[in-house]
């Protein structure tokens, strides 16, 4: 029966709206995607993707303790979070050692403090969930954290907007005409580190940076301007997670896997057929017809 | 009245140092200029020009000395919008996804609110400044189009954009074309009779002879400062350039 489902579209996307879970999980993933989408431009311009990395797999620990402790999880989230970061800038300091040695090393450790803890506090933490991601099973406490979490970044986001562009383009620059760089630097790792907490929900940690990454990127290959470029990322993003739920829906996959694949695939394809970017180069294709 | 005497320097600059985690970048350099001067900083690679900028516009701090912008501290400098750099083509993003227009307007951000909505002041700003470096025909094409010359003259319209009495310049003439080079040249006589302000760092001696009524030899400290006329000797750009001559450096015209 499921296969003559699959022969109307219209079915193919209602089917698993009856469900509330599904309802719950495409609407939370899709702010989620959004918000990660958002963050995105501003850190594949910035070059922070192993920094990305480093922050989403150092708040392991945090989670872990908060969930422990009873606490919300993104607070224990955003303190490991930050918390790395200054251990890295810390340590690059003061010793010979290359920035990206420094940041492997520090976030593996903290990543493996954190499946240590998991070990040891047995409480009801679900690994698996927080490594894989489990939007179909959030719950009630954990969407108006979400919420609340996402609307904070998307304000901050807003607010400084401009500000961060500057940052990343010429911080130099914003420092001689008086722009609180110092400031800016932390607001970008405070979303950063918030982004990959309400990331983790949806795809787990392990593949969070994705997409704190890869819709941001596909959205640099598309344009030119950075205000198209945040809203291609956002879009891209959305749609992944739609299109990563249902497939995941229908074809019995891992949700988190799913939807970052689609993100993987929707780059593949910006990658080879972009207008101006793209190995094809559409443009001077649909030129040479003319 | 010890006011007075400062306000006769736009920049000054007494011992300053400055170390990266322990190692020394610049020390004891010392920087007087006034007004509608134009100061040549000449050194090689590492010798600390770019530090020298960087201390200059506040965005690394100095471990010891003091630097005073028209009197007062790079903090209330860097409020007032009194120090614009233009970094070198190197130094910037140029596949960043960002327009001549936008670019420019970026002078103005210091100035704006804190969503930086652009007022009416603004806009004209940056159209004034777009129209001075001659790149009308470009408000809306995405820099990383841009060739060097003109990827150089946004940059230098972003400055203009943001009024600033003293401008920084790093490598203004490096990778550029001759009709951009004639055009900088034109504009440093422009903000000279304005009295601003300029330090420009450079690898031409030729430029050096041309434009700079001082100019400023370092190498990690300052080697000679002075007239143009009196301190860029072959001696003196010899010892700033580590024992090699101006001749094997930049031919025998130089």
């Amino acid at each position: 029966m499921e296969l003559c489902s699959f022969l109307t579209l219209d079915s193919f996307i209602t089917d698993p709206l009856t469900h509330e879970f599904m309802r719950k999980a495409l609407l939370m993933s899709s702010l989620v995607a959004a918000v990660c989408g958002f963050l995105s431009s501003y850190l594949t311009l910035k070059g922070w993707a192993l920094m990305g990395d480093a922050v989403s797999h150092s708040v392991m620990p945090g989670v872990v303790v908060a969930y422990a402790l009873g606490l919300p999880f993104s607070l224990g989230a955003f303190i490991f979070g930050v918390g790395s970061v200054a251990l890295i800038g810390f340590i690059k300091q003061k010793s010979r050692v290359k920035e990206d040695t420094v940041i492997g090393l520090v976030f593996t450790g903290f990543f493996a403090l954190g499946i240590v803890l998991v070990s040891k506090i047995k409480s009801n933490i679900d690994l698996h969930s927080i490594l894989f991601g489990s939007p179909l099973g959030i719950s009630l406490s954990d969407v108006k954290q979400t919420i609340f979490i996402c609307l904070l970044v998307v304000i901050l986001l807003s607010i400084f907007r401009k500000d961060l562009m500057l940052y990343c383009f010429d911080p130099r620059h914003a420092k001689t005409v008086g722009i609180n760089v110092f400031f800016l630097h932390y607001l970008l790792l405070t979303c950063l580190s918030l982004a990959a907490v309400v990331g983790l929900q949806s795809v787990g940690i392990i593949l969070v940076v994705a997409m704190l990454i890869t819709p941001g990127a596909t959205a640099y290959l598309l344009t030119d301007k950075f205000d198209n470029m945040t809203v291609i990322s956002v879009f891209s993003a959305i749609i992944s997670s739609l299109i990563g739920i249902y497939v995941s829906f229908w074809f019995d996959l891992e949700t988190g896997g799913s939807i970052v694949l689609a993100q993987t695939f929707i780059f593949l394809f910006a990658f080879l057929f972009a207008p101006r970017y793209g190995i094809f180069k559409l443009k001077k294709l649909f030129a040479g017809y003319k | 009245m010890e006011t007075i005497n400062y306000q006769n320097f736009r920049i000054e600059a007494e011992n300053i140092c400055v170390d990266y985690n322990g190692k020394v970048a610049l020390y004891d350099a010392n920087l007087r200029l006034k007004p509608g001067q134009i100061c040549g900083l000449v050194g090689m690679n590492g010798a600390g020009k770019t530090t020298f900028f960087n201390a200059l516009t506040g965005f690394v701090n100095i471990s010891k000395g003091k630097i005073r912008i028209n009197g007062e501290s790079v903090r209330s400098a860097q409020k007032d919008q009194t120090i614009a750099y233009v970094p070198q083509n190197e130094g910037i993003d140029s596949q960043f996804p960002i327009s001549v227009w936008d670019v420019v307007m970026m002078g103005r951000y210091g100035s704006m609110n804190i969503f930086r909505c652009p007022r009416e002041s603004d806009v004209q700003a940056v159209k004034d400044a777009i129209e001075r470096v001659d790149l009308n025909d470009h408000l809306s094409t995405p820099i990383g189009n841009l060739s060097g010359g003109q990827r150089k003259r946004t940059f230098l319209a972003r400055a203009i954009a943001q009024r600033a009495s003293i401008l920084l310049l790093d490598e203004p003439f490096s990778g550029v074309d001759i009709r951009t080079e004639k055009l900088i040249s034109e504009l440093f006589i422009q903000f000279k009779n304005e009295g601003k302000t300029i330090l420009l760092s450079t690898h031409d001696m030729i430029h050096v002879r041309e434009f700079c009524d001082l100019v400023l030899l370092i190498n990690k400290t300052v080697v000679a400062y002075g007239e143009t006329s009196e301190v860029f000797t072959p001696e003196n750009i010899t010892t700033t350039f580590g024992g090699i001559s101006p001749d094997f450096l930049f031919g025998p015209e130089s």
